[in-house]
């Protein structure tokens, strides 16, 4: 959007609106980027796998949020970025599925699941969203 | 600016005595610039008498479609200006992924639903995906983005030298919102309405109508209330009147939202015409 005077960061596009509320609704973790990679959501279920809320996190950029949950790989060693589900989704725009390991917020590692998937609409790409889940 | 609504009831035409104060045609509105330089939005069948009151009036009429259902539409087989042969219609619209506009339109002006086809309108007909950046339309600038409403829906901004308007006849911003309304950013068509001079917006149901009527694509007038608040518009009119209420509804629904609105508040009525 153009000038707008007196208003606030942009507005997300609609397609990224919609998926938050639907993820507000899930009994299934969601964490939602923008094109750039930076953090805009994760839901309530996601905040036990992360370890803190979303409204104690905040947005994030990419590169905050990769350095904050540190993914590895479930023999612990460090995950390169370009290996990331959600950044392979963005970089790539194609789905990805990973099973690994994030440090949470609160300090704890935990073995996820997880699928990330681009979201195309019809101007292009529009970010991505991973759905997770605690690995066995 | 100057707009005029030739038609403000949502998805039905209801005429007859008890709508005969604010009007039984359904969405269109013009929009002049200072100039005489003409917008339509959209083409319900109040367009059938905004093409007659333009007359033989030459030159390029650009008609901005916010959406396909049938009450934003069904009045471009009955506007003149599509059948004069030295006319030049330019209609806007919501791009899709699927069909072009052409197509999408000829899927009503064609039989069996109308007897003329897109082909044979006599005018130069141009349509157009509504662009998602400020773009240039004689005297106006126009900016359109989709917006929280069944099927591809776009609501306009539109600016001519310091007077802006945002027009959004439907639109369901509060639709699975846990806290509307919440930030802007997180707030279907924020940014089309962000301190415009006038908001002209869907106020369809009351919060009793809408509780069981949630996703067919509209606003309660407490969410146009809060939707207004929070994009700090001058003024605000409200549009796309349900088709079951009368006058006297609406006179009822619009003196309650007058005492709790934070913005001027107006009912849209039918030949109502605004100068900014």
């Amino acid at each position: 959007m153009s000038d707008h005077e007196g208003t606030q960061a942009g507005q997300l596009p609609i397609e990224l609106i919609l998926l938050r509320q639907v993820a507000s609704y899930l009994d299934l973790p969601v964490f939602l980027v923008d094109t750039e990679g930076r953090l805009v959501y994760f839901n309530e279920p996601a905040e036990p796998l992360l370890g803190l809320r979303f409204d104690e996190v905040g947005e994030l950029s990419m590169v905050d949020w990769l350095a904050a949950f540190r993914p590895a790989d479930v023999d612990g060693g460090a995950l390169a970025t370009d290996a990331v589900p959600l950044v392979v989704a963005l970089r790539e725009a194609r789905a990805c599925h990973a099973v690994l390991t994030i440090s949470g917020l609160d300090g704890v590692r935990r073995a996820i699941a997880t699928t990330a998937v681009p979201i195309r609409g019809q101007g292009g790409l529009l970010g991505a969203v991973a759905l997770f889940w605690s690995a066995p | 600016m100057k707009v005029v609504l030739w038609g403000t009831r949502g998805s039905l035409p209801s005429a007859g005595p008890e709508t005969a104060r604010y009007g039984g045609n359904t969405a269109c509105a013009e929009v002049r610039a200072d100039d005489g330089s003409l917008l339509v939005l959209d083409a319900g069948s109040g367009i059938r008498r905004l093409g007659a009151a333009l007359g033989a009036v030459e030159g390029r009429v650009d008609v901005l479609l916010t959406h396909l259902h049938m009450d934003h539409i069904q009045g471009l087989g009955f506007f003149a200006p599509l059948f004069r042969e030295s006319g030049e219609v330019h209609i806007w619209g919501p791009p899709s992924i699927t069909a072009d506009m052409r197509s999408r339109l000829g899927r009503y002006l064609s039989p069996p639903l109308f007897p003329v086809r897109v082909r044979d309108l006599g005018s130069r007909l141009v349509l157009h995906d509504a662009p998602e950046g400020p773009t240039p339309i004689g005297p106006f600038v126009v900016e359109a983005a989709l917006v929280v409403h069944p099927g591809p829906t776009i609501g306009y901004r539109i600016r001519a030298g310091s007077r802006s308007i945002a027009y959004l006849p439907d639109h369901e911003p509060a639709l699975g919102a846990r806290d509307f309304p919440a930030s802007g950013c997180w707030t279907s068509g924020h940014d089309l309405a962000a301190g415009v001079d006038l908001l002209i917006h869907d106020a369809q149901y009351t919060a009793d109508e809408y509780a069981s009527r949630v996703g067919w694509g509209h606003s309660s007038v407490d969410h146009v209330l809060a939707f207004a608040k929070l994009t700090s518009v001058g003024r605000l009119l409200t549009f796309h009147h349900d088709p079951g209420h009368d006058d006297d509804t609406l006179d009822a629904l619009h003196q309650t939202m007058m005492e709790r609105s934070g913005v001027p508040v107006e009912p849209g009525r039918e030949g109502m015409s605004l100068t900014l």
